[in-house]
């Protein structure tokens, strides 16, 4: 019986992905996107999936991390380094980003697991100020990171692009603050809501796995859980990951998306992780569905509040403290306790029964 | 000699990370939660003096008076509105209220004063002093700051040891609970810590913005992370572990910039803070917590 409202749960997730992608289609088809609207499609798709991954890490493996954007730097750039380098070879644009991602995944996997075997030594406030110092790092080696390419082969420098020693048919292919240009844009949103569902498929089945049963043993008592026999720091680091690794693959088709690729404060930044973080949170931590809702809301918001010009950061600060504020304190659980649809119905259900 | 110089630099500004650092540090021991707004309180700081001093021709020693009292007003109805009603929250919860303040401040600077780099004269009128046949010059702003910092220091520590609000402190960042039962008003002693570390921002934005005459919306946000890492970076919750790590990190962030690569200076500055915190997992002079099961 459990099994069943579990296999609906993740049917109502499932369905509303796709139905989002259905009304978008449509709209589009008739022409009733803005072109505003329509250009926030693929972003959506990155940012969900970004909640999502981080969502594995903040809610199911409880940890606090705020470096998640440096992994999203991380697959962006691993995999926009990769179509740059095969963009004459494999002409096929899905073949090609669909490596570009399996690279990205993987390398964003690999720094999840080179950062994790430190970090995940460290507990609750140090372990995110960790997360964010390596966030940071990461976004700082790529600023002067130069990386060109002639018939000798690859040539690495991080001072600046004439010390490349690149002959004349070399090109730079990572230059440094000017990051990435010329990336192919392979991204589109049929392939930004598939990669959305692979996603809600590999968080939503892990969290019921074995392995995440684990890790939410580990994050509901870490000490209950270490006497019973789990391995703490193989599970911790499977679970940071695979959330790396879900990380990389929205920064794959977050770079693919744009023609020029550079990691600035903005993009890669912490304000980013936070950002991510506020979605997470927003939608409610160990709560992917939320994650999803929050996530699609929050990047509309911004434009939708366009028309108050320079008002619209001030007035989505303003509703980011509100929502928190009635959210979370105990004054504003009371009010939700009281306004709360399924407690009218359920107080309805009483009232018949006793009729 | 030019190491000296670099060396002082460094002292300097890590006197201010010190000063903000301190700011995070009470807070953090306090209420136990990651005030992200507390950079951006400096900022305000440094936008009120600009406007008296700079603009409307005050004398220095009012604007920093004036912006004092402001930010520390600020500093406290920050913590009556948005991290009171939160005090039995989630510590994320709080986080993310934190960071909408963050938000809206800088937004607020943004409209009010445009995002376009105001150029800040200093309101420091000490002589340079020149040392080793001028090989080494020690600008007005580099004593103003290291003094000011010693000075905050001695201070804020006799003030928390003699005084019965300073033990109060004490009493809540150790045991809020039992704090309360015995009698100490814990709602004024968290609005107390609030309005002192805002206070204090507003000192550490002004000669912030003194020695680095440029202010926009973003001026505090990095300082206040880095202040914020060297706080965590001297053991978090540690008055003199926030003068330590300030300082070691102001230090460790002038000598990368002069010796290795200005932009690299920002990572190795947190690579330094990984390894410490490696090493010793609460910082330099963090209290070691014993697990109990």
């Amino acid at each position: 019986m459990k099994k069943l409202k579990l296999n609906k749960d993740y049917l109502i997730t499932y369905g509303i992905v796709i139905g989002f992608y259905i009304i978008m289609s449509i709209l589009k088809g008739t022409g009733n996107l803005s072109s505003l609207f329509s250009g926030l499609l693929v972003p959506i798709c990155v940012y969900t999936i970004l909640a999502v991954s981080l969502n594995l890490t903040v809610g199911i493996l409880g940890e606090l991390s705020l470096g998640h954007a440096g992994f999203m730097c991380v697959g962006a750039f691993s995999s926009a380094f990769f179509s740059m380098c095969m963009k004459d070879t494999i002409t096929n644009s899905f073949v090609r980003f669909f490596i570009a991602i399996i690279i990205s995944a993987v390398v964003a996997a690999i720094f999840g697991i080179i950062i994790g075997i430190p970090v995940l030594r460290l507990r609750g406030d140090y372990l995110a100020i960790v997360t964010l110092a390596f966030g940071e790092i990461i976004k700082n080696i790529v600023n002067i990171l130069y990386v060109g390419r002639d018939s000798d082969g690859m040539h690495i420098s991080i001072k600046d692009s004439i010390s490349l020693g690149l002959k004349e048919d070399g090109k730079v292919i990572i230059n440094g603050a000017q990051g990435i240009t010329g990336t192919p844009h392979d991204s589109n949103f049929t392939i930004g809501i598939v990669l959305l569902l692979i996603t809600l498929f590999v968080v939503l089945n892990f969290m019921h796995s074995r392995s995440g049963r684990a890790v939410m043993a580990i994050r509901d008592n870490r000490i209950a859980a270490e006497s019973i026999g789990i391995n703490i720091s193989k599970y911790k680091l499977m679970a940071f990951s695979i959330s790396a690794a879900l990380a990389g693959v929205a920064g794959a088709l977050y770079a693919h998306n744009l023609s020029t690729l550079n990691a600035l404060p903005k993009n890669f930044g912490y304000n980013m992780s936070i950002m991510i973080l506020v979605y997470v949170v927003l939608g409610g931590i160990g709560n992917i569905r939320g994650s999803i809702i929050a996530a699609a809301i929050l990047t509309v918001l911004p434009e939708l509040l366009r028309g108050f010009a320079d008002y619209r950061m001030l007035i989505y600060s303003l509703v980011l403290i509100a929502l928190m504020l009635f959210n979370a304190s105990p004054k504003g659980m009371e009010i939700k306790e009281k306004i709360s649809v399924s407690r009218l119905l359920a107080a309805k259900k009483q009232a018949k029964e006793v009729q | 000699m030019s190491f000296l110089n670099y060396l002082i630099n460094g002292i300097s500004l890590g006197s201010v990370y010190a000063i903000i650092a301190l700011g995070y540090t009470m807070v953090y021991g306090i209420a136990k939660m990651l005030n992200f707004a507390h950079g951006d309180v400096i900022m305000v700081g440094g936008f009120v003096v600009f406007t008296l001093s700079t603009r409307m021709g005050l004398s220095p020693v009012i604007a920093v008076l004036v912006s004092v009292v402001v930010c520390t007003c600020l500093g406290m109805t920050i913590e009556r509105i948005a991290y009171k009603p939160l005090r039995n929250a989630t510590s994320l919860a709080v986080l993310i209220t934190a960071i909408g303040v963050s938000y809206f401040l800088q937004n607020l600077a943004l409209i009010l004063f445009g995002s376009d780099i105001k150029l800040f004269t200093s309101v420091v009128k000490v002589k340079p002093l020149v040392l080793a046949d001028g090989q080494i010059t020690i600008t007005g702003e580099t004593i103003v700051t290291i003094i000011a910092c010693m000075i905050i220091m001695i201070v804020l520590t006799t003030f928390i040891k003699k005084t019965k609000a300073g033990q109060a402190m004490l009493a809540v960042s150790e045991d809020k609970g039992a704090a309360e039962l015995m009698g100490v008003n814990v709602n004024a002693t968290i609005s107390l810590t609030f309005a002192i570390g805002s206070g204090l921002a507003a000192i550490a934005g002004v000669l912030l913005c003194s020695a680095y005459p440029s202010l926009n919306p973003y001026t505090g946000s990095m300082p206040g992370i880095k202040a914020f890492v060297a706080a965590v970076f001297g053991g978090i919750g540690s008055i003199p572990g926030a003068l330590i790590g300030g300082i070691l990190l102001g230090v460790i962030e002038s000598l990368s910039k002069s010796y290795i690569s200005s932009q690299m200076a920002d990572a190795i500055v947190f690579s330094v803070l990984i390894i410490v915190l490696l090493v010793k997992p609460t910082g330099l002079l963090g209290k070691k917590i014993s697990e109990k099961v």
